[in-house]
């Protein structure tokens, strides 16, 4: 879908987005506020935000795991009233391939869920764990491999849906700095090939600016949008562009504008033990 | 094939036995203990062939492995799915689980009579106590097996539109395969255990029955005959579960 004044197509509508919930402990809490967001075709965007924000709730809203308690969420022209296994698939921040299958059950499985005709699932398989060098490690069951293996196997089973939308929650968060290095390098690569729409939750700044095109910043809790920032780099984005003054200068752009939203967020936990 | 450690308790446990064998057939050769309260190893072994060669053995024993596979058979696919319907709901587990809990508590023995009230003194009477007996363990540990799978795992079913045939066999029962395991097996030796008891009570065949008859008749080296017979079936049976429980373990844990 075109919009006027944009030539880019825009994949994801979030139009005035609102999500809280009851608890008996603090009562009514609002975690987003009136988030309003247009992701467009084709572009990496980053969610980034201090803790508990509500980027993750964003996320699953996208996905259809959650429904806002008001606004809408469109793909599209069409309306996000659910799950939407079609066009959308997730890569979460917790390893959730089923230990009791290999990696290659684990996409065999997830295409199963999805529809795909039997006789096309073992060819896609084979095809997604290749996009992720896994090839050799089909049987291998996910005790069997290290933590970048285990997400790059949980990556391969997002390819092989085919999406052309994937959502990823903090996909590299449990994982040590050079191997995160490494996949973000790798992620980009396949970035330039595959051509997909992502949006990823991440709290790792130098994260955000390497792999997205665009970076919304969130407010601390109720959530809304407070800035956009835009990265001009294109993919495949090597090391050599976290060692450049471009890439300092926009991690001090977003810590400068996250600074004032963390500081309220670790502000009203020290109030409270004060109290 | 076997680890030096696993040669070495197997040598162990083969020690002890014979170690106990050889100490029974002393006291019997001493003259320590009464032959009629324990008769001679050689005698029992000898009378046990007898009844295998007869056939009274297999007799007795078609009745009684005939009772406990339709007994468990009950007990494990009533066991399951009252598990499973229960366990997929946080409110269900919180309302039944405990009262499973607490019918379980209950000796379920004092209501032999009622079973052979309604069911008469044959076989049906054993299969319907040993379902109920193993009935318990095998829904108990359903629910927990259900309750305890990762929930990021039903995020993943669920993402992916999973139908609920689909989450059922592809994530739930997988994913809660081990504590159903466990449960299985109790109740497998529990609904053995109460359809011995039961026929050794009250029953016209069977291997309880049989025990019993010989008990009354003071004839105990066919008694030790058929006892020895039936601790190895039921070593034989735990051993069988202990297999089939190590397959259903996942190859990998999250």
């Amino acid at each position: 879908m075109m919009v006027s004044g944009d030539s880019r197509a825009r994949s994801i509508s979030i139009e005035n987005v609102s999500h809280g919930f009851s608890s008996a402990k603090s009562g009514s809490v609002m975690t987003l506020d009136d988030v309003s967001l247009e992701i467009y075709e084709c572009e990496l965007l980053s969610l980034l935000g201090p803790s508990g924000c509500g980027k993750s709730t964003l996320l699953n809203i996208i996905g259809g795991l959650l429904r806002p308690t008001s606004g809408v969420v469109r793909i599209g022209t069409t309306e996000v009233k659910g799950p939407s296994p079609r066009k959308l698939s997730f890569v979460f921040q917790d390893n959730t391939l089923f230990p009791w299958n290999t990696i290659s059950e684990n996409i065999l499985v997830a295409l199963e869920f999805i529809g795909v005709p039997q006789a096309e699932r073992q060819a896609r398989a084979e095809s997604a764990l290749a996009a992720v060098g896994l090839q050799d490690f089909a049987g291998h069951y996910p005790r069997q491999l290290s933590g970048g293996m285990k997400q790059r196997a949980s990556l391969a089973r997002s390819l092989s849906l085919e999406t052309d939308i994937i959502l990823m929650d903090e996909p590299f968060a449990a994982l040590d700095e050079q191997t995160r290095t490494f996949l973000g390098e790798e992620l980009s690569v396949l970035l330039s090939k595959t051509k997909k729409t992502i949006v990823m939750v991440t709290h790792s700044l130098s994260e955000a600016v390497f792999l997205s095109d665009r970076i919304a910043v969130m407010t601390s809790r109720p959530a809304h949008i407070k800035s956009i920032v835009n990265i001009d780099q294109p993919h495949p984005r090597g090391a050599e562009f976290m060692s450049c003054r471009e890439f300092a200068d926009l991690r001090n752009e977003l810590y400068s504008l996250l600074r004032v939203e963390i500081k309220r967020t670790v502000g009203s936990l020290s109030g409270a033990a004060a109290e | 094939m076997f680890a030096a450690s696993s040669w070495k308790s197997i040598s162990i446990r083969i020690g002890v036995l014979a170690a106990l064998l050889i100490a029974w057939d002393l006291a019997g050769e001493a003259k320590v203990v009464n032959a009629v309260f324990l008769p001679a190893p050689r005698q029992v072994v000898l009378r046990l062939f007898d009844l295998v060669q007869t056939g009274t053995l297999y007799e007795n024993l078609i009745v009684t492995v005939s009772e406990f596979v339709m007994g468990f058979g009950i007990a494990a696919s009533a066991g399951m799915l009252v598990g499973i319907v229960i366990g997929r709901s946080r409110y269900a587990t919180l309302v039944f689980e405990p009262f499973l809990a607490a019918l379980f508590s209950i000796p379920i023995i004092i209501f032999l009579p009622l079973f052979l009230l309604y069911f008469g003194l044959g076989p049906a009477s054993k299969v319907a106590f040993g379902a109920v007996y193993g009935f318990f363990p095998v829904a108990l540990s359903t629910i927990g097996g259900v309750a305890q799978v990762d929930r990021n795992y039903i995020r993943v079913g669920i993402s992916m539109g999973a139908t609920e045939s689909q989450m059922f066999r592809r994530i739930y029962l997988p994913g809660a395969l081990p504590v159903i395991g466990n449960g299985l097996r109790v109740g497998c030796i529990l609904c053995f255990l109460a359809i011995l008891g039961a026929e050794t009570i009250a029953g016209f065949s069977g291997l309880g029955t049989a025990i019993a008859k010989s008990s009354e008749a003071m004839n105990t080296t066919e008694m030790f005959a058929y006892i020895i017979f039936v601790v190895a079936l039921a070593a034989l049976l735990n051993a069988s579960l202990s297999a089939v429980q190590k397959r259903l373990s996942p190859a990998g844990g999250s």
